[in-house]
Order: C-alpha cells, then sequence, then structure tokens
C-alpha cells in the first residue's frame, strides 16, 4: 500500500526527516513514537503534500502511484487521510456541508455522479451511529468552539466518512482526557477491516493500549531507529527515549 | 506564502458570464447632457407637465454641483457630457403582452437566466425586466392586481398611478439629496414601481432584472416601493452588463417607504460587469438608496450581494421616524482584481424605541480595495434606540486593503449602540485542511468564503440564496493559492 524509501525533507533550509524507510502494507497498524523534534508530525505532514516542507530525496509510492507527484487533494481522494494533531476551525462551514462538498468532490474525481442529499444525509446517519457522534456536532461550524476531544472525534468520523484505504493519525491523543481517548480510540477499531492500513503517530504509548499496533517504529533525528513490534511500545514506556538515543550515539561513534 | 502570490499573478479576468452583447436596433438620445435631453426623455415617455418640471428643477439643481469627493477610491473624472443618457430598443413595445417583445430581447432574458415567460417562470417569483432605459415586460401583473398590489415600470406608473408617484416620489431621496441624486432625478429613465395595500401580505417574490446592453450609455434607473399598513413586500434586484472597455456610470435612486406596521424586505444581488483584471471598462455603480419608516413598528430589511462593478459606492439607509420601528442591513461586498468598493450604510433613529443591526462581510482579493463606511446616529427625542453593528473583513492574498470608517452619533443618553468589528485572513491553514479531504483550492476558498459570509446569505431569499453563492465562488475564482 504505501511504501517510502529514503525519504528527506526539510523546512525553510533545516533537514528534519533524513532517509525514512517505510513499508506499510494492506491491513497493518503501525505505530511511529519518538521525542519530540523527532520529525513525526513533519512525515505527517509531507505525506499529505503540505505545501511548506521541501522534499530533498527519497520516494513514495501508494498503490502504485507516486505519491509526491500528487496535490494534496489528489492524495485524499486516492485514500489518504490525515487526522491532525490542530484540527481548523472554519466559521460558517457546517460539518455536514463540508463533508458533502469532500465526498462529492471524490466521486467526481473517481468519475462518479455526485450523491443524493438524501441518500448522503442516510450514509451520514449510519456513520454517526457507528461513531456515537452527537448529532449536534454535524450542525455547527466545522471545528468552531469544539473542545479539543470534539475536535478530535471529529476528525475520525470525517475518515469514517471519507473511507480511506490509508490513515496517518498525528498525535491523535494529545490533549485528550482518558474518555476521549477510549471513544477516539473504539472508532478507529470499528473502521479497521484488514484492507485499511494505520500509520499512528504518537509521543506516548498509552494510546496503543487502545489501538494495538502490528509494528513500532522509532523516529530519532529524520531517521527510524528501531523497530519491533508492541511490546517495543512497552518497553519505551518503561525506560523512556533516553536509551535509544544512547544507543543511536554509539552507533554514530563507531 | 510563496505559492499564493505565484497563484494570485495567474488570475486571469475569468469569463465573465454575462459579457455578451445583444444586436438589436436602439433608439438613443444624442450625447450628452441639456436641457433638450430631459425634454427628448420626458416626450419620449409622452409624460405629464409635472414630470417634465421636476427633472427640469433637479437638472438646473445639479448643474450647480460638483462631484464629490470624500470617497475612498479614486476614479478618473466622468465626463457627463459624453454620456447616453436614453438607449430603447427600436420596436414599440406593449407592456401586456410577452408576444410582442422582441424576440431578441426575450433570448437576451433567457441567456441571463432570467425567463419572462410565465410558463416557465421561477416558481413565485415576479419580474420587471428592465433593458437599458426600458421596461420590456412584467409578469405575473394580473395575479398581483387581484390583490390589489401594483407592480409595473415606473414610466407606466407615471401615467397609471400619477396621486402616488407625486405624494412619494423625491419623499426619502429627494433631488438636492447628492449630486447623483440630483443627476437621477434629471434623467431617469425606467425602474420598478411597487405599491402593496392595507394588511396585503404579497404572495410573491417581487423582482427587478436590470441590464445595461448599449454601448456608452448610462443607466439610471428609479425604484420606489410603498408599503401600507399593516403589508409586506420582498423584493429583488439583479443587475448584469456587457464587457466593455469603457466605464459605463449607473446612477439609480431607491427609495421605500414603510407605513405603519409594515415591512419592506430588499435583496440585491448586484453582479454588473466588474472590468478587466488590469482594471480595464466596468460600471462605476454609484446609487442612492434609502428607505423611511414612516409609521411605528415598520421595518426595512436591506440585503446585498456585491460582487460586480468596477467601482461600486452606496450606502443603502434607513431612516426610522416611527416609534418601535426596525431597520437592518445585511452586507456581502466582494472586490477582486482592480475593483474598488466604498459601502456600508446609514442608520437614522429619530422615533422612540428603535432599532437597528448591521451586518457587513467585507472580502478583499487581488489588488482590491474595500471599504465599510457606515453611520450610526441617534437623534435628540430617539429614546432608548438601540443599534448593533458588526463589520468583518476578509483579506485573501496579501495585495488587497480593508477599510472601516465608522460613524457614530449619538444625541440621546439614553441610547444603546454597539460596534464590533474583525479582521482575518484565509489561512493557509484552512485550505490545506479543505484539500486534505479532497476539496481544491478553489472550491475551498469558496466554502471558506461563504462560511464567512452565511450570516448575510441566510437573509436571501431561498430562491435568489444558491445563485449568490455560486457567484461569490466564481467571483473569487483563481484568487489565491
Amino acid at each position: 500500500m504505501l511504501e517510502i524509501k529514503d525519504l528527506k525533507a526539510e523546512i525553510e533550509g533545516k533537514k528534519i526527516l533524513n532517509g525514512i524507510n517505510l513499508v506499510v502494507k494492506p491491513g497493518e497498524v503501525h505505530a511511529i513514537m519518538g521525542p519530540n523534534g523527532a520529525g513525526k508530525s513533519t512525515l505527517s505532514a509531507v505525506l499529505a503534500g503540505r505545501a511548506d516542507y521541501a522534499v530533498k530525496g527519497g520516494e513514495v509510492s501508494f498503490n502504485g502511484n507516486d505519491l509526491l507527484e500528487m496535490s494534496p487533494e489528489d492524495r485524499a481522494r486516492e485514500g489518504v487521510f490525515l487526522a491532525f494533531q490542530y484540527p481548523v476551525e472554519i466559521p460558517g462551514v457546517s460539518t455536514t456541508n463540508f463533508l458533502k462538498t469532500a465526498i462529492n468532490e471524490k466521486r467526481k474525481y473517481l468519475g462518479l455522479e455526485p450523491m443524493e442529499a438524501t441518500a448522503f444525509l442516510k450514509f451520514m446517519r449510519e456513520k454517526m451511529e457507528l461513531m456515537e457522534m452527537d448529532k449536534a456536532l454535524t450542525s455547527r461550524s466545522l471545528n468552531e468552539g469544539f473542545s479539543g476531544g470534539e475536535k478530535k472525534r471529529n476528525e475520525v468520523f470525517q475518515m469514517a466518512m471519507l473511507e480511506p484505504k490509508l490513515t496517518i493519525m498525528d498525535e491523535t491523543d494529545s490533549g485528550l482526557d482518558i474518555d476521549a481517548l477510549r471513544l477516539v480510540s473504539a472508532g478507529v477499531n470499528k473502521l479497521k477491516d484488514g484492507e485499511r492500513s494505520f500509520v499512528v503517530i504518537t509521543h506516548y504509548q498509552r494510546l496503543l493500549d487502545y489501538i494495538v499496533p502490528d509494528f513500532v517504529h522509532v523516529l530519532y533525528k529524520g531517521r527510524i531507529v528501531k523497530s519491533g513490534d508492541a511490546s517495543l511500545a512497552k518497553e519505551l514506556e518503561a525506560k523512556g527515549y533516553d536509551w535509544i538515543k544512547a544507543e543511536v550515539e554509539q552507533e554514530a561513534n563507531t | 506564502m510563496a505559492e499564493e502570490v505565484d497563484i494570485i499573478d495567474q488570475v486571469v479576468g475569468q469569463e465573465y458570464k454575462y459579457g455578451f452583447t445583444t444586436n438589436i436596433e436602439m433608439e438613443t438620445a444624442p450625447k450628452g447632457l441639456t436641457e433638450d435631453t430631459i425634454r427628448f426623455i420626458s416626450s419620449k415617455k409622452t409624460e405629464p407637465e409635472w414630470m417634465l418640471e421636476y427633472r427640469l428643477k433637479a437638472f438646473k439643481y445639479w448643474q450647480g454641483l460638483t462631484a464629490p469627493s470624500w470617497q475612498n477610491f479614486s476614479y478618473p473624472a466622468v465626463d457627463y457630457q459624453n454620456i447616453i443618457y436614453y438607449a430603447a430598443p427600436k420596436e414599440k413595445i406593449t407592456l401586456d403582452s410577452l408576444d410582442q417583445v422582441d424576440p431578441e430581447l426575450l433570448k437576451t432574458f433567457e441567456k441571463l437566466g432570467i425567463s419572462l415567460s410565465e410558463q416557465k417562470r421561477l416558481t413565485g417569483v415576479a419580474v420587471d425586466a428592465v433593458f437599458d432605459s426600458v421596461s420590456i415586460a412584467t409578469t405575473f401583473k394580473d395575479q398581483l392586481k387581484e390583490k390589489g398590489i401594483i407592480f409595473c415600470s415606473m414610466s407606466e406608473a407615471v401615467h397609471e398611478h400619477p396621486d402616488l408617484v407625486k405624494k412619494y416620489l423625491s419623499s426619502v431621496v429627494p433631488y438636492t439629496d447628492n449630486f447623483f441624486a440630483a443627476l437621477n432625478a434629471a434623467v431617469f429613465s425606467d425602474g420598478s414601481f411597487v405599491y402593496i395595500p392595507k394588511g396585503v401580505r404579497c404572495p410573491m417574490e417581487l423582482s427587478t432584472y436590470f441590464r445595461i446592453n448599449a454601448e456608452n450609455t448610462g443607466q439610471f434607473e428609479r425604484t420606489l416601493i410603498i408599503a401600507d399598513e399593516g403589508s409586506y413586500v420582498s423584493y429583488l434586484e439583479g443587475c448584469t452588463a456587457p464587457m466593455r472597455d469603457e466605464n459605463q456610470l449607473h446612477a439609480a435612486v431607491v427609495e421605500l417607504i414603510a407605513l405603519e406596521n409594515a415591512e419592506i424586505k430588499y435583496s440585491t444581488v448586484q453582479n454588473w460587469y466588474p472590468g478587466d483584471k488590469n482594471g480595464k471598462g466596468g460600471i462605476y455603480n454609484f446609487v442612492t438608496k434609502r428607505g423611511i419608516c414612516l409609521g411605528d413598528y415598520a421595518k426595512i430589511s436591506w440585503t446585498q450581494v456585491e460582487t460586480g462593478s468596477a467601482i461600486t459606492w452606496k450606502y443603502p439607509s434607513c431612516i426610522l421616524k416611527g416609534d418601535h420601528s426596525v431597520g437592518e442591513f445585511f452586507s456581502v461586498a466582494v472586490t477582486n482584481n482592480m475593483q474598488q468598493a466604498d459601502t456600508g450604510t446609514k442608520m437614522i433613529h429619530i422615533g422612540k424605541n428603535t432599532k437597528s443591526r448591521i451586518v457587513s462581510k467585507g472580502i478583499s482579493a487581488g489588488k482590491s480595495h474595500n471599504t465599510y463606511r457606515g453611520l450610526v446616529k441617534v437623534n435628540k427625542k430617539a429614546d432608548k434606540a438601540r443599534n448593533h453593528t458588526q463589520c468583518d473583513s476578509m483579506l485573501i492574498g496579501d495585495r488587497s486593503g480593508a477599510h472601516t470608517f465608522p460613524y457614530i452619533e449619538i444625541n440621546n443618553k439614553t441610547g444603546m449602540v454597539e460596534h464590533e468589528a474583525s479582521t482575518s485572513k484565509i489561512g493557509e491553514d484552512q485550505i490545506f485542511y479543505c484539500n486534505q479531504r479532497g476539496i481544491g483550492t478553489e472550491e475551498a476558498i469558496g466554502l471558506i468564503v461563504n462560511g464567512f459570509c452565511r450570516e448575510v446569505l441566510n437573509q436571501l431569499p431561498m430562491e435568489f440564496a444558491v445563485e449568490a453563492q455560486k457567484l461569490l465562488a466564481v467571483s473569487l475564482e483563481g484568487s489565491v493559492g
């Protein structure tokens, strides 16, 4: 599904990603962990196509397409979804209207007719029930005045509506209390179907108690320096990141 | 924001959809403005003597005036002797029957999406179509007549309803009001006349569609709406013009009179040709619009969506004379490329317990400048007058400007006036967020701008709200990256 080869990127001349390699197969859940400033959010931004970041080398293929050549909107239409760490507010635009526009833009790209209003509303109702969404949220302006937890739940709800092939979750757990964390994770788990893949970026292990990863990777100084299974996350939780930093420095010195 | 600037540079004067011209034989007045021009217009309309006298008085007054210069934009001086003041399709039109209207004209309005044939009409909307200086057709007149409602062209009203015209014409905007009002009073050609009798709720939207076609002509329409006690009417005007390289002047006057307990809702979707991306051509939209709440508990509500014109310069206003009367002004003004707008409202509180509300949304893109100018005045005797003003500006790109000039004059201690203002910029973050959900940049801007204007667009009659939304998106096409 997703194949990242030696990806290098910088922002304003500052090197952030220094050669990332990662292969995500259909149905897999990959967690990417690492200390602050390791390049976790940059990786998600580059994959989604944010213009501020300059790609300086490497390749990313998504279902056989050259992802880096595609516009952000085409990446989304091909099935890449980014759950934002800080979802933006769009005053005056309801979540319903926003999603209807998004779905119909995607359908247009795929050569399909726009979804009928009634069919759309029915589809949305189903997804709202599935995600246990509060009806009031969908008629309010997108993210405006939402609490941190509501914003993150709205991200997961949007994911359910847009049915992506690959979801990148950028520190979705940050700023969530334990109840909100449970709700968000439960939402994600409901969307796992053996085909959809997830790249879960997080600073803390606690999210991975709820969304259990198949693989855990540690990002440090713009590289994946260690990979393992779910137990690696537990080890990080217990021991912190310092031992990994030390390992990397030692390797660099020898 | 490097990419954003690039894309602004690519702004092409995107096709103005209504820029075509109609080839039809016209009868015009000779270029220029003299007493003879006014006599010519008056005789073309076979007007009674009192109307001609009024025009001539206004003309004399106008000759003593110079054009105002306090506005927050500049434009080359208009040569008033280089304008044609009257242009009408040659064929004599009998207003009663559509069959007698030149098919070329019917086609023109079809092309503009305005069907004058009642079989194909928009449900619940009666239309008066004005082409250059004359009204072409007014639909649904008979159905409206059954309720005692008068909806006709101004020329017709002068003949058929002289008492009402004499009583109210010029009563809200006298010809001495300002330079353009004086000019309009002297040379006004056509426009709509509406009278809603006591206690009648007008069963359909009334609408006038203005089309400038002829070259070198100005359009000077005059609209008068009278809502008698306890009546209600919702009226909408729309306007387009061909793409021409020279600027054309549009100086209209609109007067609204709401008697006791009456309500007038007046909506404008203005899409005159805005000129090309370098600012060549386009309409000068210099209009005086004012309403008076004459009776107690009367209400006047202005809603305007201004996307066209090279320059928009107007302040639809309310004089709140009756006690407990209410004035509202909801405005969206969009400027792109080299367009300029200096627009807002005046709320004059005279009666007790009068209330006014102003919601203004200005959007500036390209190298355009967008000014809100508003006056809230509370007179000595206007006890407990209240006003709330909300004035929001949105900037797209970094070469446009937004300006706000609020004037507040309070002469009564019990008055309560609130003013809120904000300026924002469409953020890269908002656009990227939309992109990430599969929404392209142009659609994203349309969505964000429409959200920004939601409060105002909600005021428009259903039939036109959708049109207005599309118009906003089209006006800003190619304005950001």
